[in-house]
């Protein structure tokens, strides 16, 4: 086809190992724009709202998207999804590297796996040969040491998903691995995958990808290519990679220092990234068709330890397990990293369930007994080495926290609830909300838990004042649009981000791509329909108003920042309330966060209004009708 | 003329293999490009670009004489006398000359140079003798 899209779709049913070849139907990625939005579509119709999330009835998917694979910028993402284990709502996660171009130039868009395979099993793709294969040899070894292995038996050029004893186990915030370092870390796609008995995924292929008009498309991309080369940003980035903030948060209060407890931590020099470029640097690594290289491939050295080689660590790995975790060396920092790769944990719920278990740990709620003997420090790599090999292998205590720090805390009471910092079980970003509304808001309202890359305000907040919340619901509202387009179309949205490609070139390439015609208005009505469709099979699946789910942990109110420049910040409840409620109206939802029939029938969701109705959970008409045009009109003055 | 090769600043992010096949087959096609990486991970950690030194080779074992060098020094795949049958596969010493399941021809790098205008990093550049050194060679 020549529209972007590989034309053959797999469905694999692991239960009797059969594979089913399907056309990729283009009126489908017309509507759905493929990516997250596709999976959405596939998750809401096909699982059981009763089933288990490690269950056979749940499904995984993989999905290259429309733009993954051309020639622009960091067309490189895959985007993985099933029902979450860790939320138990809508899951997706996605990561970089070159996995999501090979499956496309093996031919593929999509794979939907079913079931669960009775042993062990890797997914084997070159060109037409598609084969489930044993995977007992490969099975209990780590993340990295598999896609190693793996790489020695099949050949170098095959581009390899694995992942760890962590989702063999079932920890729920298991990551799925690829390219020695980029992970698909959030909402435990890696724990459904274990829970499949599916080890890996190999792919090799050597096929075109056709798109409607190349010439077009190779004019617009050198231009941006030889424009972006000089944008002050970008030698930043490619000197520093995300690591280059963290720094930044540390000076503006955001920075998690100790489970959140504080926005400032006194070492940030010890793990920030001239640390991080000047102690651990070997290569810069970028993805399939990026010209950025955020990627920092590094080494680990540290007394005692073997020498270990990793990707990272980024920002959100030096914020949560560095500083959340009272780290002050940025080789122990990359140690971490390097474990919770290779046991296949992602590092951001991973470092925040630490941070809680040392929280526990001080305040007396968990002891060296219930530790096997060890202790659990603040700074200390020793005692964290030892509590992630007890929540990767379910040992001990460390059963509670393979389960998240949600479900850890209702484990271990007293009144550690609080201090679990989650949303809808899922562990919070490297950003401290209390002192920068939006962001917090940004967190309760993500459509898979604390997640920043549904929306991220802190310059906002900065820019618009950080005392009072006004106006930021409409802000969280636009980014949730425009922001979770990109793991829509499986592109990278640092180009946009960061170095001033507009969402109207984007969507032109889109357009050459494809050859659809879209606008930016008409992508984002998209993808407020796609996030209304995941609202609803979240309260579906929970069956309570959303409103219910949409709160952080009582420490985001009740302790005012203790440290640093923002020192005695924080947001109230009522503001946490007024910012709740104005979010919802400007999505057209209810004051108990439900969609209501009018937006849902505007967008086409029809059959969601009627399924919400029947449960009881559909949102009152709100006075005075639903607002008129969401998307573009709200885009802020800062953008 | 010829392209140079810093290895250790290659990223992996093989702009330069999509636009070779753009360039050269007006398809997006790593595997059609005219260059090639290796990625050398979980150790040393880096990349290494391989392109055409221009040695020859391929043309002094071609049964078919099918390749042959032109005035800036690429050594140039003549499509309808090539065979595939694959020899300068075998004695390319950097193994750059490729062979692609929907052609039925070899293909070798013609040094248009558009790997050098993408690439970012300095990892692949343009590289022509100096007056001096073509004059010493001479």
């Amino acid at each position: 086809m020549n529209n972007g899209i590989a034309g053959t779709s797999l469905r694999i049913n692991l239960t009797i190992g059969e594979i089913e070849r399907i056309e990729s139907d283009e009126e489908v990625y017309r509507r759905w724009h493929g990516g997250r939005g596709v999976i959405a579509k596939i998750l809401y119709d096909e699982v059981p709202r009763d089933a288990d999330p490690f269950g056979p009835e749940n499904i995984f998917i993989v999905n290259v998207g429309i733009m993954s694979g051309c020639f622009i910028p960091a067309g490189s993402k895959v985007e993985f999804g099933s029902v979450s284990p860790l939320t138990n709502g809508h899951g997706d996660s996605n990561m970089g590297g070159h996995l999501g171009p090979m499956l496309k130039f093996a031919g593929y868009d999509m794979i939907i796996f079913t079931g669960i395979s009775p042993k062990p099993v890797y997914l084997y793709i070159d060109n037409d040969t598609i084969e489930l294969r044993d995977a007992s040899r490969y099975w209990g070894m780590g993340s990295l040491d598999c896609e190693k292995q793996l790489k020695k038996d099949l050949g170098e050029d095959f581009e390899i998903a694995t992942i760890g004893p962590a989702g063999e186990n079932g920890v729920l915030f298991s990551c799925i691995t690829h390219d020695f370092g980029r992970q698909a870390g959030r909402t435990g796609q890696g724990a459904v995958m274990g829970s499949k008995k599916l080890k890996a995924i190999a792919v090799r292929g050597n096929r075109s990808i056709g798109v409607y008009d190349l010439e077009s498309l190779k004019k617009q991309v050198m231009e941006i290519i030889l424009r972006t080369k000089t944008h002050p940003n970008m030698e930043p980035w490619q000197k520093y990679g995300t690591s280059f903030f963290i720094k930044w948060s540390n000076d503006n209060a955001v920075l998690p220092a100790y489970n959140f407890q504080t926005t400032y931590f006194n070492d940030v020099g010890k793990i920030d990234g001239d640390q991080l470029v000047e102690q651990c640097l070997i290569s810069h690594k970028a993805c399939f068709g990026c010209w950025m290289n955020c990627g920092k491939y590094t080494k680990a050295v540290i007394p005692g330890k073997p020498i270990v080689h990793l990707e990272g660590p980024e920002y959100e790995t030096i914020a949560l397990c560095g500083s959340n975790l009272g780290m002050k060396d940025i080789n122990h920092v990359a140690y971490i990293n390097w474990m919770l790769d290779n046991l296949g944990m992602d590092t951001m719920s991973g470092g925040g369930v630490i941070a809680f278990a040392m929280e526990c740990f001080e305040r007396g709620l968990i002891t060296e007994k219930d530790l096997e003997g060890h202790t659990l420090r603040w700074g200390s790599v020793d005692d964290v080495e030892h509590l992630l090999d007890m929540v990767a292998r379910r040992r001990g205590i460390g059963e509670w926290f393979a389960g998240g720090s949600k479900r850890a805390s209702e484990k271990i009471g007293g009144g550690s609830e609080k201090f679990a910092m989650h949303v809808k079980g899922q562990e919070m970003s490297g950003y401290d909300g209390r002192w920068s509304p939006g962001m917090l808001l940004s967190y309760m309202t993500a459509d898979i838990g604390a997640h920043h890359n549904r929306s991220w305000t802190i310059t906002v907040d900065i820019a618009e004042g950080r005392e009072s919340v006004e106006g930021r619901a409409k802000i969280v509202v636009y980014l949730q649009h425009i922001r979770p387009l990109f793991d829509t179309w499986c592109i990278c949205r640092l180009f946009w981000g960061e170095v001033d490609v507009t969402p109207e070139e984007i969507v032109e390439s889109l357009n050459h791509i494809t050859g659809w015609g879209v606008t930016v208005d008409e992508a984002l009505r998209t993808s407020e329909m796609i996030w209304n469709l995941t609202r609803c099979h979240y309260i579906e699946r929970n069956r309570d108003n959303g409103r219910a789910f949409d709160y952080p942990p009582s420490r985001s109110w009740e302790d005012k920042i203790p440290s640093g420049p923002g020192k005695g910040k924080g947001v109230t409840r009522d503001q946490i309330e007024q910012m709740l409620d104005e979010y919802y109206a400007a999505r057209g939802w209810d004051k108990n966060g439900n969609p209501t029939r009018e937006v849902l029938e505007d967008l086409g969701l029809v059959f969601a209004a009627d399924n919400l109705e029947k449960l009881g959970f559909l949102g009152k008409p709100i006075p005075g009708g639903i607002p008129p045009v969401r998307g573009e009109k709200y885009k802020p003055k800062a953008f | 003329m010829r392209i140079k090769i810093n290895r250790d600043m290659c990223t992996g992010c093989r702009l330069c293999l999509q636009i070779c096949a753009i360039e050269h087959f007006s398809e997006i096609n790593p595997k059609k490009a005219a260059l090639r990486i290796e990625a050398k991970f979980p150790d040393p950690g880096k990349y290494w670009p391989f392109v055409c030194t221009q040695c020859g080779k391929c043309a002094e074992v071609c049964p078919e004489d099918a390749i042959n060098q032109n005035e800036i020094g690429a050594y140039i795949v003549d499509k309808e006398r090539c065979t595939n049958c694959g020899e300068c596969v075998a004695v390319c010493p950097v193994g750059v000359v490729f062979q692609h399941s929907d052609l039925e021809h070899v293909i070798i790098c013609d040094f248009c140079m558009r790997c050098t205008e993408v690439c970012n990093t300095g990892a692949i550049v343009k590289w022509e003798k100096t007056a001096a050194a073509k004059e010493k060679e001479a």
